[in-house]
């Protein structure tokens, strides 16, 4: 009997070819929006996350907030490994943008201005020469260590320790360049200068330490660091609104509380126009029904029950919305593969997402048919014969 | 084997009872070929939904082989129908958009029989009919005596123990009609009962034995 009701209804969908395509794009579009905006959301989480995880657990950032107290000094702040046992080392650090100069060649470069201990807590490492030194960040030496794609702008090579280059007129000896770290979402050392502190305090006019980074001793001592930090931090400043301390939890954390909203949000959206697709065939089935009435009433004639009639036009109603929702999964795919190749990005469909959409489609198919089979199936044979 | 005893059906219409059917009392025996004659608003539509079994009456006793039909809900009405009444309408009645021979198997699809056994006796039922170069055509393919041709034999497919033809030739050309009257009285000289309703004398002319529907009430006709 279903198997009957199943050919019924495709031979019903395939006479009416035009109807049954336009019923079938409100479920289409519907599981395209779903499905392609929960994988481009879900799949920008698991690259943000995997970058995050990727940065190290053990690194604290602290930035001071408020300038109305006495600012921290560059002793404050590398003194706080010797302090604090939980506390491998700390380096302040500021960040500004420059034009470097060599010859006629030019280009702008974020400037770091930061102490010896930044390597380690970064995990940076070069190809050539050597690092900032303690010595440097003491005399203010007028030495940089730079990032490949800073010295392949200015000297098209990047073997340039030696050289000299000329920061916002200053000159300044190369004396590492950094190994190539690759794209980062928190953008790249490849396009960095790195300067000692105290040099860039005296070019930029930096009174004190606003910012710095932090290695815990080890992954296991982060919270211990992260109190001591707080602490030292509370009593210098007695207020708590004065800094804030971040670690690579809370940031993954406020990220995964932003895509998630925004998966929420997308996802939102597109079942609104899922629902949209569900009123539309059970617009087209109350219509299919209407305009059937003789067809019932001739089957209900000839021998078809309540159970028969009802079958028939819910399973057409299913069947429409699963082809639907599987054309509208094909098209996802189709558009998920050509957006990762153009955007140069992996968006992946995951099968729990698919599994849902084609389930949610044909949950809509029998919620949204159910009523329109219900008046066909109640339809009395007399009256049914009578309509022209 | 039909046989109405006092069978009435009213309709309310405001404050006023409507007899469609007053006391109708017939008797129709196995092999019978009966014209039911009257005008139309005569109860005629209304006696015919009833031993059709598409309507129950309100009052008196109707036994369709000896089984009382009465106070059955839809869907036993529906399971009588398919077995034991063959339909023929005045116009066809057939599903455009299935050819001939789909239209013929379906009152056996709905007796839940083998999808072979169904196109076989669909087959047949269309080749006694004289169609059988015409079973994959669809209804609007066929002239409209072909089209009540295969009416024809979607009703008898299934054997049915009654043959209900309501104005069969109504919307046929009188060559044509005279065709499916022969056809009818062909299926008459096999055995099958055929109960043919009608508000043409000459048409029931055709048939052995007639019976007079007049303001509901069922008188028999013995002029000819």
């Amino acid at each position: 009997m279903i198997l009957q009701s199943f050919r019924m209804a495709f031979a019903s969908i395939v006479a009416n070819k035009m109807r049954s395509f336009l019923t079938m794009l409100g479920i289409i579009i519907g599981i395209m929006a779903v499905v392609v905006l929960v994988s481009i959301v879900s799949s920008a989480t698991d690259s943000v996350t995997g970058e995050l995880e990727s940065l190290g657990a053990e690194t604290l950032s602290v930035t001071v907030t408020s300038s109305r107290y006495q600012p921290l000094s560059v002793n404050d702040v590398t003194g706080l490994s010797d302090e604090y046992e939980s506390i491998g080392s700390a380096a302040p650090t500021t960040t500004q943008s420059a034009t470097l100069k060599s010859g006629d060649t030019s280009t702008t470069a974020s400037v770091v201005g930061t102490t010896a201990a930044y390597a380690d807590i970064n995990n940076l490492s070069l190809q050539s020469g050597r690092f900032i030194k303690s010595p440097d960040v003491t005399n203010n030496s007028a030495v940089a260590v730079v990032g490949t794609d800073v010295a392949d702008d200015l000297f098209g090579r990047t073997d340039i320790v030696g050289e000299t280059i000329s920061v916002d007129g200053r000159s300044f000896l190369v004396v590492g360049v950094l190994a190539d770290a690759g794209e980062s979402l928190m953008g790249s050392e490849n396009s960095n200068i790195i300067i000692p502190y105290t040099t860039a305090q005296r070019m930029f006019y930096i009174s004190g330490v606003t910012s710095f980074t932090v290695a815990a001793e080890s992954s296991e001592l982060v919270d211990a660091a992260e109190n001591d930090l707080t602490n030292d931090l509370m009593s210098r400043f007695k207020d708590e609104d004065a800094f804030s301390v971040m670690n690579q939890s809370t940031i993954l954390e406020s990220m995964d509380s932003i895509t998630n909203t925004m998966a929420m949000m997308f996802g939102g959206i597109a079942g609104i126009s899922l629902l949209v697709g569900g009123i539309g065939i059970m617009n087209i089935m109350l219509v299919s029904v209407a305009e059937r009435t003789r067809e019932i009433g001739i089957r209900k004639a000839i021998g078809a029950g309540r159970k028969r009639i009802l079958l028939q036009f819910l399973i057409e109603a299913l069947v429409v919305s699963t082809l639907g929702g599987l054309i509208g999964l094909g098209l996802s795919w189709v558009l998920l593969a050509i957006l990762s190749l153009v955007m140069d990005m992996t968006y992946t469909m995951s099968a729990g997402v698919a599994l849902l959409a084609v389930f949610f489609s044909m949950a809509i198919g029998v919620i949204f048919g159910i009523n329109p089979a219900n008046k066909a199936a109640k339809m009395p044979p007399i009256q049914a014969l009578r309509t022209e | 084997m039909i046989q109405m005893k006092n069978v009435s059906k009213i309709y309310t219409i405001g404050n006023e009872e409507l007899y469609a059917l007053n006391r109708a009392t017939l008797t129709i025996n196995d092999g019978e070929f009966v014209a039911i004659i009257g005008p139309s608003g005569s109860g005629k539509s209304t006696l015919m939904n009833i031993i059709g079994c598409l309507d129950t009456a309100d009052d008196g006793k109707y036994l369709l082989d000896g089984q009382a039909i009465e106070d059955y809900t839809e869907d036993e009405l529906t399971r009588i129908r398919n077995f034991k009444i063959g339909f023929v309408f005045q116009n066809f009645n057939l599903l455009p958009k299935n050819t001939a021979l789909e239209n013929v198997e379906l009152p056996l699809i709905y007796q839940g029989i083998s999808r072979k056994e169904c196109r076989e006796r669909a087959e047949n039922a269309l080749i006694r009919m004289g169609l059988s170069e015409r079973m994959d055509h669809r209804p609007s393919e066929l002239s409209g005596g072909q089209q009540q041709r295969v009416a024809i034999a979607r009703a008898i497919v299934t054997s049915p123990s009654l043959i209900l033809a309501d104005e069969p030739t109504g919307n046929l050309d009188h060559k044509t009609g005279v065709e499916i009257l022969e056809l009818f009285k062909e299926l008459h000289a096999n055995g099958n009962t055929i109960v043919l309703i009608t508000h043409d004398d000459g048409i029931a002319q055709k048939a052995e034995r007639r019976l007079r529907i007049l303001d509901g009430q069922v008188t028999e006709d013995t002029a000819s």
